[in-house]
């Protein structure tokens, strides 16, 4: 069958958060109404925006921070890319079209003509090839962050300059996300035969922008690429990147000193913001593809007992704390393991059958504590290592008092994020408080988190051993008919809120706010996407 | 004087040793590794065996002497090694970034001066009226108010009032003088206001010990004017431990303002220094406290010098 753009129902993620603003509803301000029928992009301009960390590499398939992805998307490109304003439909970005064979073991690709790298020489499918095997089989020296994804990849071959064919060992539900993962960048083959770790120092890419320069822990700057393969494109004249502290970034905004922000704000922040710029700010939010979570130790006591994890899901109370942590932080909504208002996630007819998403609140804490009385831990204390920044601190606040009501003791051990990591990876932990992101909900890069510590010790942290979930995540990630899919989904999460090894507490908000100037940049649940600036204009 | 200075440049030299090893220790006792934060935060998916060949590839396999000696070997060598982080010289990120916090620890000092002098000497001088109230109020206030709140207060009143916020992308003042200084005079005043209440209490209690002394009194039954009492005879020795406190006040701002640079959005070291904490870049993190504890102690030193310049009986 051969493809255009991937024929799914359009899930249009922004919304305006003017209804919601208590200063809108007295009519003291008006907030730009973004892009209309009317307006049409100009060149020119510099784009200002903040990015709130050091990228610690230039090389995308090395990291899996925004603080590389906010400056180094601009001058790359990838294979495909989530259409913008209607994510998650996918397009092609170097890929002008391409055919999937019937069993769905075949992907051929044909790349646009004429594509040039920024030093002048030609993007070929070559470069395509020995970008995706670094990829899939990283020389020495180099560190995939994503080598998981591509293991169901068995050759990739060029029979010409612009056909790239990729053959599948068996089907993945999820490789064309693979193939649209802003992470995939495509680098040059020659440079990459020359040193294979060439990205990690040069900026050198076939995407809107060229790299002008980097001033470390200051500012990043990228310049127009006249000769980008889509016509007219990028608008904006360049754009300058620039280092900023959280604390610094609110008041650099309302002072107009930066256009934007990306990642997200918490709604104090956006609410000073646009009380400082008025009708010059513009909002976006939309349920980010980012969740909280609480992991428990399943090897030690006594979270070796389901009962005693089960319980303390039961204690929290999710609507209630997503009705007002919301107000003061970027918790938002209730869900299970996949974002809520995806195409894969649980109604809430579904979630109310989960232990802890009950809508009766009484029943679920005496439940929780005939569970913890049963299981001999009437008396329970334990100690729950946190990071020592937000949302984590109220979120750890939340579960103190949440717990308290069913008689349970939380120590919340807030501590810097490289002891956190250290306690994670060496078990040295009763349970921690823990959040996942992933640039797609698609579920096998989401549910990854969740099946056994043994399949996937980098991110499955729990260590527990569950085969019952692995099937689950091993038939779904083969599964291509969508609603049967989300049907297996549904009993992943059915039987992992059941066991509790780990559980979701609340789902972050993304809110964005920005210059109403700022135009043609696409609202996603993710800030991994839609990054590369070249749709961008200023008005 | 030069058997004096160099006994003194002889101390520092265990003192800078024993500061260099405590700090290799202390951080490698805390819990956390730069590896793993730099692989596996925001969901990387890395394996165990890339963990340990990036950790043999920055040298975090080897032997603690050994990694101390290496460090120590490249210090005496100038070369400082890379950050474990970014990958880049030592060196280029501490280059990159003391010119800012240099500039402005001076233009703290001198904002520091010029208000701490005139406001601690009129003071002593006017002891116990109103004015030497309303001085102490305001210096009080100055070592009550933490510099990074003033700062804020200062932003947030340039942006009420003037709808305006500093500039926050740094450029030198060779450069472009006028952007230089709409950038760093906010945090220089802030900073700057607390430093100038240490100095003006330090002057105020010397010149009124010194002007009892006796020698001013004879000054005075000789006939000399009070001006010249005051400015030519007081003065002089009641500035010695003001210097003491300009120059270790000078010499910690230069690290020190980690608030402040947060606050300001100020591409300096001690924002460096944070988040090379943060991310337990040990060899950065060991080369700025060594390059810090340098500067700290030379400054020292030249107080030192001053102090034996200026009062020859503290060279016995």
């Amino acid at each position: 069958m051969a493809w255009d753009s991937r024929n799914e129902t359009i899930h249009s993620m922004t919304r305006r958060t003017a209804m919601l603003l208590p200063a809108l509803a007295l009519g003291s301000h008006a907030l730009a109404q973004g892009t209309g029928p009317s307006d049409k992009p100009q060149r020119g301009g510099t784009l200002s925006y903040a990015v709130t960390a050091e990228p610690p590499t230039y090389d995308l398939h090395q990291t899996a921070t925004f603080a590389v992805m906010h400056r180094l998307s601009p001058h790359y490109s990838t294979l495909l890319a989530y259409e913008p304003g209607k994510y998650p439909n996918i397009i092609g970005d170097l890929a002008q079209s391409w055919t999937i064979s019937p069993d769905l073991l075949t992907y051929t690709f044909k790349l646009h003509p004429n594509i040039k790298f920024h030093d002048g020489t030609a993007l070929t499918a070559e470069d395509v090839r020995v970008s995706y095997e670094r990829l899939r089989n990283p020389p020495k020296g180099v560190s995939s962050f994503r080598q998981p994804s591509f293991t169901q990849i068995k050759s990739i071959e060029t029979p010409d300059a612009l056909t790239i064919v990729f053959k599948m060992v068996k089907v993945d539900a999820s490789i064309m996300d693979t193939f649209a993962s802003p992470w995939n960048s495509i680098f040059s083959a020659e440079k990459l035969k020359a040193d294979p770790s060439y990205p990690v120092k040069t900026v050198m890419g076939s995407g809107p922008f060229k790299f002008v320069e980097h001033v470390a822990g200051s500012h990043w700057v990228g310049e127009r690429f006249n000769d980008y393969f889509k016509a007219g494109k990028p608008y904006l004249d360049g754009f300058r990147a620039i280092t900023m502290t959280p604390s610094a970034m609110v008041n650099a905004m309302a002072g107009k000193q930066i256009m934007a922000e990306f990642r997200g704000f918490t709604p104090n922040e956006r609410d000073r913001i646009v009380k400082a710029l008025g009708p010059d700010a513009q909002t976006h939010e939309s349920p980010w593809m980012l969740h909280m979570l609480m992991n428990f130790n399943c090897e030690k006591k006594p979270f070796d007992d389901p009962r005693v994890r089960r319980a303390i899901s039961l204690a929290l109370d999710r609507w209630g704390g997503s009705a007002n942590l919301s107000k003061v932080s970027q918790l938002g909504a209730v869900g299970g393991l996949v974002r809520p208002g995806s195409k894969w996630a649980a109604t809430e007819a579904e979630m109310v059958q989960w232990p802890g998403y009950g809508r009766d609140m009484a029943a679920n804490r005496a439940e929780a504590k005939r569970l913890l009385k049963e299981a001999g831990y009437e008396n329970l204390s334990f100690t729950l290592i946190n990071r020592n920044q937000q949302p984590y601190i109220t979120t750890g606040v939340f579960i103190i008092d949440q717990l308290r009501q069913i008689g349970v003791k939380v120590e919340d051990k807030q501590v810097e994020i490289a002891a956190w990591y250290s306690a994670q990876t060496s078990g040295n932990f009763e349970a921690l408080l823990d959040s996942f992101t992933q640039f797609s909900d698609d579920p096998t890069n989401v549910l990854v988190k969740y099946i056994s510590t043994d399949r996937a010790p980098d991110v499955a942290i729990q260590r527990a051993i569950d085969r019952e979930l692995d099937s689950l995540f091993d038939r779904q990630a083969e599964m291509v008919d969508p609603a049967e899919r989300k049907k297996l989904v549904r009993q992943f999460e059915n039987r992992l809120l059941d066991q509790a090894y780990a559980i979701p507490i609340l789902w972050w908000q993304r809110i964005v706010v920005m210059e109403s100037r700022v135009q043609g940049w696409t609202m996603s649940p993710t800030h991994m996407i839609y990054q590369d600036l070249a749709d961008i204009w200023l008005k | 004087m030069i058997r004096y200075a160099l006994n003194r440049i002889a101390l520092m030299i265990p003192t800078l040793l024993g500061i260099a090893l405590i700090t290799f220790v202390m951080i490698r006792i805390v819990p956390g590794d730069v590896v793993e934060l730099k692989m596996r935060s925001d969901g990387g998916r890395v394996t165990q065996q890339q963990i340990n060949d990036e950790r043999t590839r920055l040298g975090l396999d080897k032997p603690l002497p050994e990694q101390f000696y290496l460090w120590m070997k490249g210090l005496v060598t100038f070369d400082f090694g890379h950050s474990m982080w970014t990958g880049r010289p030592v060196a280029q990120e501490i280059g990159g970034r003391i010119g800012l916090s240099i500039q402005v620890a001076i233009m703290a000092a001198l904002v520091a001066v010029l208000i701490a002098v005139p406001l601690g000497t009129i003071a002593a001088l006017f002891r116990d009226t109103p004015i030497d109230y309303l001085i102490r109020i305001i210096t009080i206030a100055g070592l009550a108010v933490p510099s990074f709140w003033l700062g804020m207060i200062i932003i947030l009143v340039l942006l009420t009032f003037f709808k305006w916020s500093p500039p926050v992308i740094y450029v030198s003042i060779l450069e472009d003088p006028v952007k230089n200084l709409s950038q760093l005079i906010w945090p220089s005043l802030a900073v700057g206001y607390r430093y100038a209440a240490v100095v003006a209490r330090m002057i105020r209690s010397s010149i009124i010990e010194v002007m009892q002394e006796d020698y001013i009194r004879t000054a005075r039954a000789k006939g000399v004017g009070e001006f010249m009492v005051v400015f030519k005879h007081a003065m002089r020795n009641a500035l010695l431990p003001a210097i003491t406190i300009i120059g270790l006040e000078f010499a910690f701002l230069i690290g020190g303002l980690v608030v402040t640079e947060q606050v300001f959005n100020l591409n300096g070291i001690g924002r460096l220094f944070v988040d090379a904490v943060i991310r337990n870049d040990f060899i950065l993190i060991q080369t700025i406290v060594f390059l810090l504890a340098i500067i700290f102690v030379s400054v020292n030193l030249i107080v030192d010098l001053i102090y034996g310049f200026l009062d020859p009986r503290t060279r016995m």
